[in-house]
């Protein structure tokens, strides 16, 4: 009676175990393992316990730098790659001007201009209206404002504020390309389509292109994401106080060099693993999906 | 506009008045001065080789193409000139594609409902009533909630016919409806359409379904290299077609 049960059953298929190890993803597990060394690390050691709580505040600024500029860039991206699209001429040179300028210029050289170039020049700008209106305003609301205007100074304008203008800048036209790649690969006819039943141009971009077209763009994106939490450590030479920043501090303030950047790799490296793991299951889905 | 002469009364019979539409492609020349009229609830039959500007013809009455020169006027409504609102014209006049063109990120019944609600600005409830009156009519009640990958040709299809008719369009054109299908799923197409032409709606069609042509029609077209080569009524075409090209033609398809 249970022979009978037992081979009834389906039998698992045999693989060779050796097979079975070359499969085995052991570059995670190394990473795992060291992993675990610096944590416990961390937890044995004060000189590492102190570079952590020493970089921590850092470590937040980087993750709030990185979101917000990486929301902004997509708001840019979606605009620039709709004009990159678009049979408006206007509207297309701009965005490919945009986006052609912005990729021809290291990001480090771009976030040093934004910040000491047109920034600057923006608050200059803000003062020539600021004075034009307090010459003309009459209302009081408006008198506020223009005083305003007129008194900002270059020094009211955070670094912080600065570094996250120019990141946004610069992914802004990568997310543009990223867009206008998940806009053409929608096949033609549901444009078509949407254009046949009476929807506007922006009617089937918002409802029918757009949806489709981000599904496909969640993976490149999720990448861009991550490669702009790593760039944010450029801001470091805005003298932003971020994560790198502040492990430039630490070091200078400790002389602990070896625990200082260690500290602040795996700190990097933990954001940036965890986050391609959520790339790679979303990857997997849409893949499941399609 | 200068085209105030053939502006058509209210009361004109002609639906679609096509007067010398010239198309090109590059160097391909898709249409050459052809001149057509639809009356109104009349079926009318374009066939002819493929490449021959069948379809687009069919796309320039809605302005998916741009003519490059000639003018079409709709319902009245001067197509061709820029001023026109085209969404407008659009929304009168239904659309059906070879390849179906269903929205794939939404139900069915979300396929039908969208442009009613952002473009006819029907309320939600209205325009699922509506929709949900059309699926019974085109036979796949049961499909609504399903999402267009998981129908099959055929359903496609009809989804796509109830998804223009729920425009109330004046006007439905049919580009290949059947080409893309599988033997078997051309008939349930087909009885849709024949349904829509003895209810008297104006339809364009673009087929080689001989069948419903000789059922259906009340003109058949014969479009090759762009150029409208001969019009007739289905049972005289079919019997003795004028001209050589036509006939040609005709004994390359029909057995």
């Amino acid at each position: 009676m249970a022979i009978a049960e037992e081979i009834g059953k389906p039998q698992p298929r045999l693989i060779p175990w050796t097979r079975k190890l070359e499969g085995m993803p052991w570059w995670m597990l190394i990473l795992l393992l060291v992993g675990l060394l610096i944590v416990y690390s961390i937890y044995s050691s004060d000189i590492y316990q102190d570079a952590f709580t020493f970089l921590l505040p850092g470590l937040k600024l980087t993750i709030v730098v990185t979101l917000t500029s990486f929301s902004i860039s997509i708001v840019l991206g979606l605009i620039a790659g709709l004009g990159r699209v678009s049979k408006n001429i206007v509207f297309y040179n701009l965005s490919t001007l945009y986006a052609e300028v912005i990729r021809g210029v290291p990001l480090l050289v771009q976030l040093l201009y934004v910040a000491f170039v047109l920034v600057p020049l923006g608050v200059d700008l803000l003062n020539a209206i600021g004075g034009l209106m307090l010459q003309h305003a009459s209302s009081n609301p408006l008198l506020g404002i223009a005083h305003s205007l007129a008194n900002l100074n270059i020094k009211d304008v955070d670094m912080t504020v600065r570094a996250i203008v120019g990141l946004a800048f610069g992914y802004g036209a990568f997310e543009a390309e990223v867009f206008r790649g998940g806009i053409q690969s929608i096949e033609r006819g549901q444009m078509e389509a949407a254009r046949s039943l009476g929807m506007s141009y922006f009617q089937a971009m918002r409802y029918i292109i757009l949806p489709q077209a981000i599904r496909r763009m969640l993976p490149p994106l999720g990448n861009d994401f991550i490669a702009m939490l790593k760039d944010s450590s450029l801001i470091s030479a805005l003298a932003v106080r971020e994560l790198t920043q502040l492990g430039k501090l630490h070091r200078s303030r400790t002389f602990r060099t070896f625990e200082a950047w260690n500290m602040v790799a795996f700190l990097y490296l933990i954001m940036t693993l965890s986050l391609s793991l959520l790339v790679r299951i979303m990857e997997r889905r849409m893949a499941f999906e399609e | 506009m200068k085209n105030s002469i053939v502006e058509p009364l209210p009361t004109d019979d002609d639906i679609i008045m096509i007067d010398h539409v010239y198309k090109s492609f590059g160097k391909t020349r898709a249409l050459v001065d052809v001149s057509l009229r639809v009356k109104r609830g009349e079926v009318c039959f374009i066939f002819g080789p493929s490449g021959g500007g069948k379809s687009t013809l069919l796309r320039c009455i809605n302005h998916l193409e741009k003519p490059d020169s000639g003018t079409i006027i709709v319902d009245g409504i001067p197509v061709t000139d820029e001023k026109t609102n085209i969404d407008k014209v659009r929304a009168e006049v239904g659309m059906v594609f070879q390849l179906f063109n269903l929205f794939p990120h939404l139900t069915v019944l979300e396929n039908i409902t969208l442009a009613q609600r952002i473009v006819r600005k029907r309320p939600p409830e209205e325009a699922e009533r509506i929709a949900r009156q059309l699926l019974e009519r085109v036979g796949i009640p049961e499909k609504a909630d399903s999402y267009p990958g998981q129908l099959s040709g055929g359903q496609k299809q009809r989804v796509a016919i109830a998804r223009a008719l729920a425009m109330n369009p004046r006007i439905m054109m049919f580009d290949e409806p059947t080409s893309a299908l599988d033997p078997e799923m051309i008939k349930e197409v087909l009885d849709v359409m024949m349904g829509l032409a003895r209810e008297g709606m104006t339809m364009v069609v673009v087929s080689h379904e001989m069948g419903f042509a000789k059922a259906a029609a009340d003109r058949m077209v014969f479009l090759d290299a762009g150029r409208i080569i001969e019009e007739a009524i289905p049972k005289e075409l079919f019997a003795n077609p004028k001209k050589e090209r036509t006939k040609q033609f005709l004994s390359q398809i029909l057995y």
